[in-house]
């Protein structure tokens, strides 16, 4: 994994500096809000709705044992005892007062990480395929690039004040975990004819208010050319980029309006101009960096007591089928933590939790950790002859919940109960969900089903992209959700559809389980998956389900014009 | 026709905590709304937040926010409103804890 050098770290401990004094001048009067509330939000702190929240990138979701243990101690000291994992593979505290903020961010600086630019008109955190340098299907580790990306993009002089935020997503597989498709730029490590490693490159995804699929820009962009290149899109959408109007500056509205082809051309012309000014010294760097990322030394053991376990043990055995995933290595698997147990607040961990999975890490995955965009824990790399003691463990922390990929495995924003932005609420809704499917013990009969939460328009939740999507609106001063089907983050992006007018608060989960029970009686077999069935016989039938009273009235309107 | 002024209270968020504060008729800052002063009268609204906006040494983001009067002091007519003065709905951690 990548360690800070001596540049890294005089340049997050001056930010850190310049921050405090920051923070300083605000508490004796001499900053004002307005001067200091973009000092404070490249800094990664927000106001939220009954405190300041802090957000930390964990950059490519990639976590070190000690540095889960940092943020277990700052949950603790300087917060209420938990933090939040959120969709793009940070951590946010919620309770953090802003005297200690410094302190905070001192903290993370002994252990190699910061805040820096996860908010603010940056490029953000970038992120990457959660299986990242473990995943059986990986073409390469998305990982030394995105650390790249995010050297070149700190701080760069030219793109501190973006017509707004701009989000880059690397996968290295083909099967793509990081919805690469949702993003502003969405990287797919490739391989060509030749057998050369490359980057399939899409441009102007995003979810939001204007829900966009991202469009392929370039089919094959090579390893030297690719911070060039990036420095070309981000440059030709920092001049074309609506300032004007907030709604319209992100650059999937700017590929919209102008066109791919347009903004290709544009593109390569500034690329022509860019590309001689970047020496070789990114690749050095980048050889460095990969270098860093070597895999660890896989060990060939018996898998005996993982077998034994696997054939004694049922909630073992349940929780291996749902929550691991083929290892590169013989004899390894990846782990997957549910950070979803059923009516909990989804990707909240509390300090002790923390400290058990990076406890875990240490003893037996190679001190590594991922965060998935699911917002779940990763043990990318463990031997399954450690599976049972580790489940044993996570069993007694709260942590061993069967679920991944299945219907309780929601994602969701944290919406009105913290949010400023939300109109309406997420985690309430997500708890009541997998609670009701608990208890209808059917979510395995169900199988892989994907439902994502956002308690308002911006999208955080992912949920044009859930096979089941809420979102959560205020209508006249009531909580509304409307429902989304068909959505898919993966390779094969596609935005969902939606169902018919809103639901309540109240009606909202029954409505969930009639698209369920609709799925389960429509398909083909236990085989077909949700997704699939929703693609075979479309909205009509879970429409028809939904909205009885209505279907009935618009056949007998149908009718009488029929017969009129 | 102008629309017809609905009651009000000045809310902001305390600077160092972040807290949700509302103005209090003594010019204070309370944490609870049932100590907030309900503004019932336009003009006067207006004033008290102008004054309010001007304490940028103490409070984040002043605004008035609509409220009914209740038994116990102002009640909130929105949700939004409602979840600010009770802190979040998924622990019981927020105000909760003190109130």
């Amino acid at each position: 994994m990548y360690r800070y050098d001596a540049f890294d770290a005089a340049f997050v401990a001056e930010r850190n500096r310049q921050f405090r004094a920051q923070v300083e001048r605000r508490i004796d009067g001499a900053l004002t809000e307005d001067e200091f509330k973009p000092l404070r939000l490249m800094n990664g702190l927000y106001l939220q709705l009954h405190a300041y929240m802090l957000r930390v990138a964990i950059p490519y979701g990639t976590l070190r044992g000690n540095q889960m243990d940092k943020l277990a101690e700052i949950a603790e000291r300087w917060d209420k005892g938990y933090g939040h994992f959120t969709t793009r593979q940070n951590i946010q505290f919620n309770w953090p007062r802003l005297r200690d903020v410094p302190d905070i961010l001192d903290a993370l600086a002994e252990v190699e990480m910061h805040a820096l630019q996860t908010s603010g008109n940056t490029i953000r955190n970038v992120t990457a395929d959660h299986f990242a340098g473990a995943a059986a299907d990986e073409v390469a580790d998305p990982r030394p690039v995105a650390e790249l990306i995010r050297q070149w993009s700190t701080d760069h002089p030219e793109f501190q004040f973006l017509p707004r935020k701009f989000k880059i997503a690397v996968t290295g597989s083909p099967n793509d975990r990081a919805v690469t498709a949702a993003h502003d730029i969405g990287l797919r490590i490739v391989a060509n004819e030749a057998g050369e490693i490359g980057y399939r490159v899409l441009v102007g995804g995003g979810l939001g208010r204007t829900p966009m699929i991202g469009k392929v820009i370039a089919d094959f962009v090579s390893g030297d050319d690719l911070l060039p290149y990036l420095e070309a899109i981000v440059s030709v959408w920092n001049l074309l980029g609506r300032r004007d109007n907030k709604y319209k500056s992100r650059i999937k509205i700017t590929v919209h309006e102008h066109g791919i082809d347009a903004i290709r051309d544009l593109v390569e012309a500034r690329f022509a101009e860019v590309k001689p000014e970047f020496s070789g010294v990114d690749q050095e760097m980048l050889a460095a960096i990969t270098a860093q990322f070597a895999p660890p030394a896989f060990a060939e053991r018996s898998t005996e007591l993982f077998d034994a376990a696997y054939e004694t043990d049922p909630g073992f055995r349940a929780w291996a089928d749902t929550n691991l995933t083929a290892h590169r290595a013989p004899g390894y698997a990846i782990a997957q933590i549910s950070l979803k147990a059923h009516g909990a607040t989804p990707g909240d961990a509390t300090a002790d939790q923390m400290r058990a999975m990076a406890d875990i890490a240490r003893r037996f995955g190679h001190d590594e950790l991922r965060i998935s965009h699911e917002q779940n824990v990763v043990l990318p790399h463990v031997h399954k002859a450690d599976l049972p003691e580790i489940h044993k463990i996570l069993k007694a922390q709260g942590l061993a919940t069967a679920n991944i990929g299945l219907v309780s495995d929601i994602i969701a924003c944290p919406g009105m109960d913290y949010c400023a932005l939300a109109t309406a609420r997420s985690i309430p809704i997500a708890q009541s969900i997998a609670t009701r499917f608990d208890e209808l013990k059917i979510e395995h009969e169900i199988g892989d089903l994907k439902i994502k939460i956002s308690g308002c328009i911006n999208a955080c939740g992912h949920h044009h992209v859930g096979h089941i999507g809420i979102l959560g609106l205020d209508r006249a001063g009531v909580e509304n959700y409307q429902i989304t089907l068909g959505g898919d983050h993966t390779e094969d992006a596609s935005l969902g559809e939606r169902t018919g007018p809103g639901f309540s608060a109240d009606e909202v989960v029954p409505a969930i389980e009639t698209v369920v029970q609709t799925y389960l009686e429509t398909r083909r077999d236990a085989e077909e998956t949700f997704l699939e069935t929703y693609r075979r016989v479309g909205m009509a039938p879970f429409k028809a389900a939904l909205y009885p009273s209505k279907d009935k009235d618009t056949s007998r309107n149908e009718a009488r014009a029929n017969a009129a | 026709m102008p629309r017809q002024f609905t009651p009000k209270v000045v809310t902001a968020n305390a600077l160092l905590e972040g807290d949700v504060v509302y103005l209090a008729a003594d010019g204070s800052w309370t944490r609870e709304l049932s100590r907030a002063e309900l503004l019932t009268d336009e003009a006067d609204a207006q004033i008290r937040l102008i004054d309010a906006q001007a304490r940028v040494d103490e409070v984040v983001g002043v605004y008035l926010a609509d409220m009914t009067e209740g038994e116990n002091g102002p009640e909130p007519t929105h949700f939004r409103e409602d979840f600010r003065r009770t802190g979040p709905s998924n622990y019981r951690h927020g105000k909760q804890v003190t109130a």
